[in-house]
């Protein structure tokens, strides 16, 4: 809470399921010519003329702008526990928010029912927030479709039945039992979620999107001489059953093993001041919480942000950029648009060691005079958008890991991440390092585990002073909290050297 | 509010459930409201207002077991939301350990109303609510120069539930919430923009502190002014009632019966043995009328009761549900804890830090995590460093780093200053010896 930020990656948190999901399949599948929004308005139950009516409502009392959010999202999951796939959950969630900006202002209530009477409740308590009594201009719709579909699926879930689900637990649970002898409990899911969303706003955008995601997740414990230790393995993406095959069962299973194996071999390490090098892929979890959510622009629009008078100043090595995406096809963090009628974009928030955006939502790009990015994203229709980010990485850069690694005496080695948090204003972040290696004399040595790892944002960025060409998305089940909100993103980063941090460790 | 209309479709899901294949089912159906005003320096940021309902069933299909939930609740979708469940279940494997309570373990009523719900709920005008918000901001507002931003709040509700278990349990609770904070940020050193926070709640609205707050919330910003890192090594770590919790949470969950079951806890096979200093005693007490986190009857309607958990270091319980239990072949107890009380010392915190000849007041936790088979933990801390009795400098940026087992066992203190409001009563704590990493 209070600006305190965090990012985590689940293990078995399962985030909830559907049933057979039978009210709709696919993308909506359109009858005749009709258009996507034509049918996504016939699947909601709502008419052009109920969006019109409860559109005017919202403006009643003078508000600046108004949108409308419909949800329909089902959400599977089925888990294996002792060999046996025999637990199953799905959820069905549906409800349309109506959200009133007055200035910097906002208004905002949802109903889970979508008659007219219902809608028109919601918008005349979010037009309270605004109060100069000019009711706005009445208004038509023009359908938006998206330049390109960043998810676009082969198989929808909706076709898929449970049974069909239930080899890959087995597989997977019998790959890892396989693989390793000490291996003494092994947890599997698969999750799978299937948005629809109709949008549309009082600028007259109208829009439908459909955005499938799924979580396969495996967790083991294993035993080595009476000890125990646990770790986890996770694939995330906008796509549907596709996703699965024999590939991604190998993958999971081999690292959910290497990773639980390395535990009983790890040390921990002494504590203070030391040279990190951030192994490439999950350790973009560095600039999350470095500085991805210090440019976040509420923060920067409110000036309560460490960054909130660094705009196009340097702030770190020119050879570093910084990317937040929503454009990467499949990835956990891309929008094809985001949840306020914004098209998903790519945005430079480093660029050759510059500052050069915040990540916006409506009001902070009027506020700054500049375009939304597409990074105003809420976790539902019971939440309102606030800039999120999407897929949030550093470029490659020139030298190579060995390089790197080779010029640091007495350091750490991070390589796997569960969770990091900032202070958004005071800069303090940190990220946790589930598991590592000691660097000394320019070697890899002994493996470390569990700890923590404390910097100060600008601090951080400045003392980036190598960066790799082996730049690498995590695409693990990364999930982003915000003012109570969780978001879908990703991270991702090349090997890199932060020539300080503090490591928390023994004395 | 639970109508009875909410009740009769609880009733009628339950019977559809039974007549189309299932041999037993729990139904949980929820209703939850909420406002909210937020105010930035003291004019009307956002306002929000929502309530919602759902309905939850477990359903035990032919020794199957699965999970739905839906928020969709006219009958015709119901039906075939119910029946697509009950066709997914038999997808699954059998699972016999997936049984209903034994429903001579269920609470059976007669025990006094434990008022955790305030009828005033839906009387106050949200002027008033917007009122109490702009208070808490005015408090700060203008009373230092360095002030960036004040954001404040006013937010209340209700959340109330009832529940149906086909072997004869029916239970319904309600409880409101109040509660009012307030955030500062300043400006610090050269970029740094710090910022605090402090708040009330309160179950009854004509107990929630309405003053204080936005004071408060500045006063804890502006003592941390000046922030730095200390040198590394074995600190006392006295640790503030807003903290506290978070010490203890990772020890609870290390107690729980899936845990255990999968081999995944730091506690497996220590009950009745002393673990931690015996100067740890800890009581799940949840029959206390008004108190939040009291409850007669858990989440699978067993009957809740005083127990203790630790009592002078020695372990006297898990946390056995049906489930796992059966699974694990021993008895079930409570399915998790509902109040837990610590029980207190006799000195508040500035009375634990004057005994403290070198230490650190941890007033802030900053992102890490346990490992919960060995229970070895890192986190990031603020707060302060204390020499000879006395808070000298405000730190930051330092880690904390030690196991769970170890640093309870190191016990040395403890407060008698816990937030009344919270259903875990933990006063400050004081530990010998711990890591801290700085410079």
């Amino acid at each position: 809470m209070n600006r305190r930020d965090f990012l985590r990656t689940s293990g078995l948190t399962v985030l909830g399921v559907v049933a057979g999901g039978a009210l709709v399949r696919g993308p909506l599948s359109r009858e005749g010519k009709q258009s996507a929004v034509a049918s996504a308005m016939s699947h909601f139950g709502v008419t052009e003329a109920d969006l019109k009516k409860v559109m005017a409502a919202a403006l009643e009392k003078g508000g600046d702008y108004a949108d409308l959010y419909f949800e329909h999202t089902f959400n599977n999951s089925v888990s294996l526990m002792d060999g046996q796939v025999n637990n199953c959950s799905s959820n069905i969630d549906f409800g349309m928010g109506v959200r009133v900006l007055a200035g910097d202002q906002t208004g905002y209530a949802y109903v889970e029912g979508v008659t007219l009477d219902e809608m028109l409740r919601a918008a005349r308590t979010a037009a309270r927030i605004a109060s100069s009594g000019k009711a706005g201009k009445p208004m038509s719709f023009k359908e938006k479709t998206p330049e390109r579909d960043y998810y676009a699926v082969v198989t929808p879930w909706e076709e898929i039945s449970l049974k069909t689900k239930i080899p890959y637990l087995q597989k997977l649970n019998d790959k890892v039992f396989s693989l390793d002898q000490r291996v003494r409990k092994v947890r599997a899911s698969l999750s799978d979620q299937t948005s629809h969303i109709l949008f549309c706003n009082s600028e007259g955008i109208i829009y439908y999107d459909y955005r499938p995601m799924v979580s396969y997740m495996v967790s083991c414990v294993m035993e080595e001489n009476g000890r125990m230790e646990n770790n986890y393995a996770a694939r995330s993406y906008r796509k549907g059953f596709e996703f699965l095959s024999d590939d991604i069962i190998e993958v999971l299973a081999r690292e959910v093993v290497d990773h639980t194996a390395i535990m009983f071999k790890a040390v921990k390490p002494k504590g203070g001041e030391l040279p990190v090098v951030m192994a490439a892929g999950g350790s973009g979890i560095l600039l999350h919480e470095a500085i991805g959510h210090a440019f976040e622009a509420d923060f920067n629009r409110k000036n309560t942000s460490i960054f909130a008078d660094q705009l196009n100043k340097k702030v770190c090595n020119e050879r570093i950029n910084v990317v937040d995406d929503g454009t990467i096809p499949f990835n956990r963090g891309a929008v094809n648009f985001d949840d306020e009628g914004v098209e998903g974009q790519k945005t430079y928030i480093v660029k050759e060691g510059v500052l050069t955006s915040f990540l916006h939502d409506r009001i902070s790009a009027k506020y700054y005079g500049v375009a939304p990015t597409g990074n105003g994203r809420r976790e539902s229709f019971r939440s309102i958008p606030i800039p999120r980010m999407r897929a949030t990485y550093m470029e490659a850069g020139n030298v190579s890991e060995a390089d790197i690694i080779s010029t640091v005496k007495n350091g750490i080695y991070a390589y796997q991440f569960t969770n990091g948090q900032v202070q958004i204003g005071a800069g303090d972040f940190t990220f946790f390092v589930k598991f590592g290696y000691l660097i000394e004399d320019g070697k890899l040595t002994r493996p470390i585990k569990d700890i923590n790892i404390i910097g100060n944002g600008p601090k951080a960025l400045a003392d980036i002073t190598m960066v790799a060409s082996n730049e690498q998305i995590d695409n693990g089940t990364w999930t982003c909290g915000k003012d109570g909100q969780s978001c879908p993103v990703t991270c991702g980063m090349p090997s890199a050297l932060v020539s300080k941090l503090t490591v928390g460790g023994e004395n | 509010m639970i109508t009875e209309d909410n009740k009769k479709l609880a009733q009628w899901a339950m019977d559809f459930a039974l007549k189309n294949g299932c041999q037993a089912a729990k139904v949980i159906l929820y209703a939850n409201s909420n406002t909210s005003f937020e105010l930035r320096d003291a004019k009307m940021d956002r306002l929000q207002q929502a309530s919602e309902c759902g309905l939850g069933l477990n359903l035990y299909v032919d020794g199957r077991y699965g999970n739905y939930s839906t928020n969709r609740l006219n009958k015709a979708e119901l039906e075939k939301f119910i029946k697509n469940g009950i066709e997914s279940t038999r997808y699954l494997a059998t699972d016999e350990f997936r049984v209903l309570p034994d429903p001579e373990r269920y609470y059976k009523g007669g025990k006094p109303d434990l008022k955790l719900f305030d009828d005033r709920i839906s009387g106050i005008s949200p002027d008033d609510k917007v009122a109490i918000a702009r208070a808490a901001a005015e408090e700060a507002l203008g009373k230092d120069s360095r002030i960036i931003s004040v954001e404040s709040s006013y937010s209340d509700g209700e959340n109330a539930s009832y529940r149906l278990i086909s072997n004869g349990f029916e239970g319904e609770s309600k409880s409101t919430w109040y509660s009012v904070s307030t955030s500062v940020a300043i400006k610090g050193e050269g970029e740094a923009r710090p910022s605090d926070y402090w708040y009330g709640s309160s179950l009854f609205y004509d107990a929630l502190p309405k003053t204080g707050i936005g004071a408060k919330a500045l006063e804890r910003v502006l003592r941390k002014l000046g922030q730095k890192k200390v040198q590394s090594g074995k600190y006392t770590m006295v640790v503030d009632p807003m903290n506290s919790g978070r010490m203890l949470n990772p020890v609870l969950s290390a107690l729980y019966g899936s845990s255990l079951q999968q081999k995944n806890s730091f506690l497996i096979d220590k009950l009745e043995q002393k673990v931690v200093s015996d100067k740890l005693t800890l009581i799940d007490d949840p029959h206390v009328v008004g108190a939040t986190g009291s409850r007669y009857f858990d989440g699978e309607g067993v009957a809740t009761k005083r127990c203790p958990i630790f009592e002078n270091g020695v372990l006297k319980t898990y946390f056995f549900d049906t489930y796992n239990a059966k699974k694990m072949g021993v008895a079930p107890t409570i399915s998790g804890p509902s109040r837990l009380v610590l029980t207190p010392g006799d000195k508040d915190l500035n009375g634990l830090i004057a005994d403290v000849s070198k230490g650190i007041l941890v007033t802030g936790l900053n992102g890490g995590n346990s490992n919960s088979n060995t229970g070895d933990f890192s986190y990031g801390i603020e707060g302060f460093l204390i020499e000879n009795g006395k808070l000298t400098q405000p730190v930051n940026e330092m880690n904390v780093t030690g196991n769970f087992l170890t640093l309870w066992s190191s016990l040395a203190a403890i407060g008698n200053d816990a937030h009344k409001d919270r259903s875990w009563l933990i006063p400050s704590l004081v530990f010998e010896g711990v890591d801290f990493s700085g410079l």
